[in-house]
């Protein structure tokens, strides 16, 4: 990696480990980690279920200190959470003691980006009805289907407009109408706002479909198996699924994600 | 609408009745001597009487309030140490066995050390219920701390919330219905131990009718008050449930 491409890093992993102490002994997730994201940047990581992705982002977010190399934001080493680095959690996070107003509106109630009352309403109300929720502004949680408490979530952290999102598997709990809704949701925000965001999905289509890069992991413990470039500029629209290039990409992938997921489930059957 | 409260109304009442007819049932199947056994119509006789020429009402009333005022202030100290406890877990570790110790002492155990270091005033008793009430408050709050999940605090921080925010926001919302559930179970053992507390020479109190009726062998008093510590325990409840209830319509599953 130059010099030149640090210039703008936004997040870096240098050759970061983890390993997790467990009453077998240590146990390896995360194993020589490098690649950095730039301002601007689209990353989506790919990987079998348990290898370690979500590991990997807890790093950055801040909740998890590597056990070997380092782990930057804007050049400094990730001491903890922060506003700036938005979240959407793979369970969704949602609190169940606040309606689904009261959930959108939280973060704009915090002293860290707080706004007048008639602007955190208008944003509520644009959220709400982005993510088809403004019939249910004043239910608690407990009324809401997986798929919107996983909308709900989603709606709640843009309205910080974090400058850098991490998204954990946001789309799973769709369905695929749905979904493809999100994603170009997701899409025109990121052209408003310019963002950078690390994704993580199990979704190849998603990858290509969304980011600038895709990070293929291996099976636990997690290293890098390749990093893609993804060729489409943006603004992308769903035209690009019909490209030839996507099928050829989408097929290529695959065959290396497969590849960990059979390397991953010959792990689990062996720890049985 | 209506109709659906009066069947509620109906099939709350089965139990009692039940309950009144298996009574009469004992009494007059001869199993147990009937002069043991006094009948519910006599309770029920003896219960206006004391109500009105015995101050029945100020019995209930001397214990209802020391109960209150024990359970209040026993879970006023309850809650900031169960918390502490359940949400540092090195503290949890060092004062765990020493909690269980004291928990485990049933409260009637105390009452001649009581006696000796705070004199038969209402003092004594308000220090008995007090105990019951913090031990078994202090279990409750902070198993129910100790079980919360860091994943809404780490939500809150990532949406930029500070440690004070963290708590008044995050933490206190998870900590009301543990609260509630601590004053419901203290509720229930201080009226279990409101009759040893009123041990301590009470002139008045539903315990210290129990008492003294026991000396002259009052078997219809004893009911009385039994039923009335019963009664005025099952109120208290109802009240905490429909607070319980109001503050908590986000919980998944409904408050039993
Ligand atoms: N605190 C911990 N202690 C021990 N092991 C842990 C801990 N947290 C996670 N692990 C292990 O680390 C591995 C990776 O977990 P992680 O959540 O990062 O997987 P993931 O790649 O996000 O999977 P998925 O796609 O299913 O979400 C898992 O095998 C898990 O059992
Ligand atoms: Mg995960």
């Amino acid at each position: 990696m130059t010099n030149d491409a640090n210039k703008n890093a936004r997040a870096q992993f240098e050759h970061v480990s983890l390993a997790f102490d467990t009453p077998r002994g240590k146990l390896q997730i995360v194993d020589d980690v490098n690649y950095s994201i730039s301002d601007g940047d689209f990353i989506a990581v790919i990987g079998p279920s348990g290898c370690g992705k979500t590991t990997m982002m807890n790093m950055l977010a801040g909740f998890q200190k590597p056990t070997g190399g380092r782990v930057l934001f804007d050049n400094a080493p990730v001491q903890g959470p922060g506003p700036e680095r938005g979240v959407i959690f793979q369970e969704y996070g949602v609190f169940p003691w606040l309606t689904v107003r009261q959930n959108i509106a939280f973060g704009l109630t915090l002293h860290a980006n707080r706004v007048a009352p008639g602007e955190r309403e208008a944003i509520c109300d644009h959220y709400l009805s982005l993510m088809g929720l403004s019939d249910f502004a004043n239910s608690f949680p407990k009324h809401l289907s997986g798929g919107m408490r996983q909308r709900l979530a989603i709606a709640r952290a843009y309205a910080v407009k974090p400058q850098f999102l991490l998204m954990d598997e946001p789309f799973g709990a769709l369905d695929a109408q749905t979904r493809a809704n999100m994603q170009n949701l997701l899409l025109q925000v990121l052209a408003a706002e310019g963002k950078t965001v690390m994704l993580i999905t199990h979704s190849v289509e998603e990858a290509i479909y969304l980011a600038s890069r895709i990070v293929v992991v291996t099976a636990r413990p997690a290293r890098i198996k390749e990093i893609i470039e993804v060729p489409f500029p943006y603004p992308r629209d769903e035209s690009i699924h019909e490209r030839p290039e996507f099928g050829q990409l989408r097929s290529y992938i695959r065959e290396l994600v497969m590849n960990e997921y059979r390397a991953q489930q010959a792990q689990s059957s062996f720890s049985e | 609408m209506k109709a659906d409260g009066v069947k509620r109304i109906l099939l709350g009442a089965i139990p009692w009745l039940g309950a009144i007819a298996l009574w009469y049932v004992v009494r007059w199947s001869g199993i147990v001597n009937p002069s043991l056994i006094p009948a519910p119509h006599a309770v029920a006789m003896k219960f206006v009487e004391l109500l009105l020429h015995e101050g029945l009402l100020v019995d209930v009333w001397a214990s209802t309030q020391r109960v209150t005022l024990g359970v209040l202030l026993g879970i006023a100290a309850a809650v900031p140490v169960g918390f502490l406890l359940g949400w540092y877990r090195p503290a949890r570790t060092f004062a765990d066995p020493m909690i269980n110790f004291f928990r485990a002492l049933p409260p009637i155990a105390l009452i001649p050390l009581v006696i000796v270091y705070f004199g038969v005033d209402e003092m004594a008793k308000l220090v008995v219920l007090f105990y019951a009430a913090f031990f078994s408050g202090v279990i409750v709050m902070y198993e129910g701390v100790s079980q919360i999940t860091p994943l809404y605090i780490r939500v809150a921080q990532t949406l930029g919330a500070s440690e004070l925010e963290i708590f008044r926001k995050v933490i206190i919302p998870l900590t009301v219905p543990h609260i509630l559930t601590a004053l419901r179970v203290a509720l229930g053992v201080a009226w279990a131990t409101l009759v040893a507390s009123e041990l301590i020479a009470a002139q008045r109190g539903l315990g210290a009718l129990i008492q003294n009726a026991s000396t002259y062998f009052l078997l219809d008093v004893i009911y009385v008050g039994i039923i009335c510590i019963g009664f005025v325990a099952l109120v208290m409840d109802m009240i905490l449930r429909a607070i319980s209830k109001r503050l908590l319509v986000w919980q998944e599953r409904a408050v039993a």
